[in-house]
Formats: C-alpha cells, structure tokens, sequence
C-alpha cells in the first residue's frame, strides 16, 4: 500500500483519513439587453468605436445626475421572480468606492443593503437527481469600462481604456454556498443562463462577458460546521472552464489541507491554457469599498401592482417547456432536455411539429442531423439555413414516398448548403425515390443473376443474406430505391 | 472620538492622497472634532425616527428606455489627463 498523497513514499502515516466536504458559491454578472445604460441614455451597443457612447453623466462629472432606467428595474424584477426570490418593496442604490481606470467616477453604483431581490433558488440536476441551490441575492448595478488589450494596443507601456461599457447595466447574482461539485457549478450556471435567456434579459454570451461568473471556494472536513477558508476564482469564460477551474482548485486545496499547511485567502486567476489557478496577490490591495447609500438616486419603491405585472408577463421558463415537451409531444426526458436548452431551438422545434406533426421524427431529426451540422459548424439554431418550412416538407416527402429515408440525408445535406426548398431539390438533383416496379424488378433481376452464389445459400436458409441483396439494389440505384417495395420484390423472387 | 494619526493615513490611502506629517496631524484633529460633533447629535432622542438616507423625500424617479445622442469621442476625451489612439492612456495594468 502507497500514500495517497503522493503516490510514492510508502509513509502510512500520512495517508488520507479526512474527507472534505467542498464549499462552492458562484456570483454571476449579466448583462441586461436594455437599448440605453442604466443612469444615462447613451446606447448599450456592442463593439462600438472606442469612447463614443459616454456623456457626462457616465463620465462621472461634477454636477450631473443619474437617472434610473424602468427597464432594468423590470428585467431584474422577471429575473427575480423567475428564480422565486422574494421581492423588495423598498430597496436603494449605494455607492461601491474604489479607484480602478475603468470606473471614471472613483465609485461604482450598485446596491449593498437593501438588495432588489432575495432568497430564491435554481433547481439543478446531476447524475439524476435533483437540488435547489440558494439564490441569496440579486441586484442591480453598473459596469464598469474596458482596459484594451489587443495587440496593438499591448505593445507600449500603457494601458488603453474605453469608456463605452461604463454604465452598461448589470444584475449581480449571488448565490448560497450550497454547491458541492464543479458539475453542480456548471449545471447551475448553464440553467440560470438558460433562464435568462427565455427571459430575454440577457444573450448569455460568456465569451463576449454579457454572462461573466465569479467562483468562492473552500473546503472542510465532513461534519465541521465552520467554513474554511476560501479562494475566489475569476477569469473563467466558460461553462468548461468554471468546471475545470473548480476541479483543480479543489486539487489544490486538498494537496495544502492534507500537508497539514493553511490555505490563503486570496483571488486567483483561472489560467486556460496552463489549466492552473494563480494567485494574483500583489496585484491586489486590500479592499475597503466603504458603500454609503447614493444621495442622487432616491429609493426604489416596488408595490405589489408593479411585481404582479412582471409577475403576468413571464414567458414559460426552461424547465416548465421541457416538462410540457414530455407531456405533449411524448419525447423522451433526454431529447426534451436537448430541445429545450434554448428558447430558439425549442421554437424551431415546435414550429416544424406544427407543420409536420410527428413529433419524434422531428426530434429525430432535430437532435440528429440538424444539430451534429450546426455542431460542426459552430452555428446557432438562429442560423441555420434550413428551416422548419423545408424540415417539414422534406419529412412528408418521406412520408408519402417520394424520396427514401436514405435519399433524405443526401436533400437534407443539400438544403443545409443551399438553403434551398427541398421539392426543388429534388427535381433539380433526380432524388426522386424509385417506385416503378417494372424498373424495380428489372434491377432486382439483374442484381439476382449476378449473385447466384448467394442466392443458392439463400435458399438453403441463409435467410440473412436478404440485407445483402437489398443493399446491391440501393448501390444499383443510388439509394433511390423505395426499400419496403425491394423487400418485397425480392421475397416474391426468392421465397417462391 | 479620538481619530489616530494610523486612521488618518489608511482614509488617506484610500482616497489616494499624499499628506505631510503636519497635515496627518491637523487632520486628526479636525476629523476628531467632526466625530465629536456626531457625538453631541447622538443626544437628541431619534428612538421613533426612521434611519434617513436621502434628504428628499422623492421615490422612483425613473425615465424609459430611450437612447439619446452621446458625446464625440473627442469631446469625451477632452479632459482626459492623457489620451491617445482614441483611448484614454493610462499607465500599464497587468491583469
Ligand atoms: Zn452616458
């Protein structure tokens, strides 16, 4: 017997016997899709000319005064609400006081006491089963600016900052330390982003920082109660890369725990291509962000009327859409999973059973063919050239005969490329399935006499060999041969 | 309330000013004498008050999603201390 530690030592001694229990809370920042920012009415849009959307109440001048959008209160109320928080009917903004280049005022406008939303929670399933995690907090605040990064800016020995985000808003969402495995962190955030994106609130896009996630980690033994100490996790942009980030801080963790050493609090930076977390101290001072409630923003007062109406505009949420899936169009658990993981794929789902009302062959088709092609190609459901219209002609052109199920991956293939209307296809391409029985039973004919080999097994009981000839007939006609007629052209022949 | 001279210097720190010894201690006893200030409202009876955080007594003062016309990119620069390639410039930030 080895030490577990290392693998090596054969020391006894130090093998593990402490379990430890890992503590995860993440802390999500979205971007709301309001057309203007937050205080101000400068434009949200993305990828901008550096500094052309500020004014002087973004630029944090003397004198000015901040407005609040009614729309980013309405998004957080939807999310709020989606997420079974309980809302606050009186809650106010403060000021978050630190210097950074990105943040022109010295302080940030977020909220601290008095948060818009609280105590909800995401329900998320891992190897089968299902969990609540608590949704301590949601609130509303403003993004701050962007330090520029690209190569033509790195190459002297300045920083270069756009203002153009400055004011952007945010909902922070923080959740209870109730997460106990990277794959509960991972299965959480992709809900919650789900969530958001039916609501419409947000794009989600974790790459382009409109979803960006925040990771506090620590670890103790089973059956402490106190917590231990824990590490904050930042620069992960992507589902894959939270999960990764976790699993080797839990490593990192357990390897200091077990060597009897101490971990640090500190902020860690997730490093993608080493697959390591590095500590950034030293880069980092001490924070004091002394919040004071923000004198030019008066109290947020939200009566029950307002929360009713978010309340009566909640679209149908992720989990009640694949629950209906189940229900209506009789999909297994896995695919309604699959159909409903975005608002848009499960629209172009629904779209096409509505024109062709088969739902599993839909679904077939859907989760086959249709999403291995965009998979490949990286491209979303919203891009994809074929559309539900064509999807659903081409599965009644299957139904009704005209082309071969086989044929069909060919005028699917087509219509990707091209965009174009199958029955077109078709026509233009000579897909047309090969139902004369005369022609059929020339081929079959032709296909028999150069096998008589087989055919004399075949006949001894070899019945097997019957996929033999009906594959020689497809390769003969290019796989355009209606396959139910060959079947029973050649067992007409054959059994005789 | 006695503010210290170590007090002063962190409050210094972070708003980040560079004080003389001279003026740590005028301000540590400016501030002291503002905090004993606090001390002498903390007599008046505020037991059926509620805590104030705005002086007006206004609530939801809210405008709609509207986009309005920024400033130019110049104009936005203008009183930046240093500007460059269409960016204020300030110096390297790892990270
Ligand atoms: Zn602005």
């Amino acid at each position: 017997m080895e030490c577990v530690s290392c693998g090596k030592c054969f020391q006894l001694e130090r093998v593990i016997n402490v379990e430890f229990e890992v503590i995860i809370g993440l802390e999500v920042h979205a971007q709301l899709l309001t057309k203007s920012k937050i205080f101000c009415s400068c434009s949200t849009v993305f990828g901008a000319e550096p500094n052309t959307h500020t004014c002087p109440v973004c630029l944090g001048m003397p004198g000015v005064l901040p407005v609040l959008n009614r729309k980013v209160v309405d998004f957080a109320l939807r999310v709020g609400l989606a997420v079974h928080c309980e809302i606050a009917h009186y809650s106010r903004f403060a000021r978050k006081n630190y210097f950074y280049p990105d943040l022109p005022k010295g302080y940030q406008i977020s909220q601290y006491e008095l948060p818009l939303a609280e105590h909800g929670y995401v329900e998320v399933t891992t190897n089968g089963k299902s969990k609540r995690i608590g949704v301590a907090r949601i609130h509303m605040e403003e993004d701050a600016g962007k330090l520029l990064h690209d190569e033509r800016m790195e190459a002297d020995s300045y920083s270069y900052v756009d203002l153009n985000r400055t004011g952007v808003p945010l909902i922070e969402i923080v959740s209870e330390p109730e997460i106990r495995t990277p794959e509960e962190a991972s299965e959480y955030l992709k809900n919650l982003r789900g969530i958001l994106q039916y609501l419409e609130v947000c794009d989600g896009n974790m790459e382009e920082g409109s979803f960006r996630c925040d990771a506090n980690i620590s670890l103790r033994p089973v059956g402490q109660q106190r917590l231990g100490t824990r590490t904050e996790l930042k620069n992960m942009n992507s589902f894959k890369n939270v999960q990764r980030a976790l699993e080797y801080e839990i490593r990192r963790q357990t390897n200091i725990l077990d060597d009897g050493s101490e971990v640090i609090q500190e902020t860690r930076l997730w490093d993608a291509a080493k697959g390591v977390t590095l500590s950034m101290r030293g880069k980092e001072e001490a924070h004091d962000y002394r919040y004071f409630p923000d004198p030019d923003l008066v109290p947020l007062i939200i009566d029950d009327d307002w929360i009713e109406v978010v309340r009566g505009s909640l679209p149908e949420l992720p989990q009640e859409k694949r629950d209906r899936f189940i229900k209506e169009y009789q999909v297994p658990e896995y695919d309604a999973e699959v159909l409903t993981s975005s608002k848009s794929l499960a629209d172009y789902y629904e779209e096409s059973v509505r024109l062709f009302p088969s739902p599993k062959v839909v679904s077939n088709w859907v989760m086959g063919e249709l999403l291995r092609r965009l998979k490949g190609d990286d491209r979303d459901i919203e891009d994809c050239p074929v559309t539900p219209r064509y999807l659903a002609k081409m599965l009644k052109m299957i139904e009704d005969g005209t082309i071969s199920g086989k044929i069909a991956k060919t005028v699917f293939e087509e219509m990707y490329l091209s965009g174009e209307d199958p029955e077109k296809l078709v026509r233009e391409k000579d897909l047309l399935q090969l139902t004369d029985e005369e022609e059929l039973d020339r081929i079959i004919e032709k296909v028999l006499s150069g096998n008589a080999t087989e055919v004399e097994d075949y006949k001894k009981g070899k019945s097997k060999l019957l996929g033999f000839f009906v594959g020689q007939v497809m390769k003969e006609t290019k796989g355009k041969a209606n396959p139910k007629l060959v079947n029973e052209i050649l067992r007409g022949r054959l059994d005789r | 309330m006695k503010i210290s001279k170590e007090e002063v210097e962190k409050v210094a720190v972070l708003a980040r000013l560079a004080l003389t010894e001279g003026e740590k201690e005028t301000f540590s006893s400016e501030m002291s004498s503002i905090l004993d200030y606090f001390d002498k409202l903390k007599e008046v009876d505020t037991e059926k008050v509620a805590p104030t955080s705005h002086a007006s007594a206004g609530r939801n003062v809210m405008r709609g999603d509207e986009v309005r016309p920024s400033l130019s990119k110049e104009e936005c620069l203008m009183n930046a201390p240093d500007a460059n390639k269409g960016c204020l410039r300030v110096p390297k930030i790892i990270g």
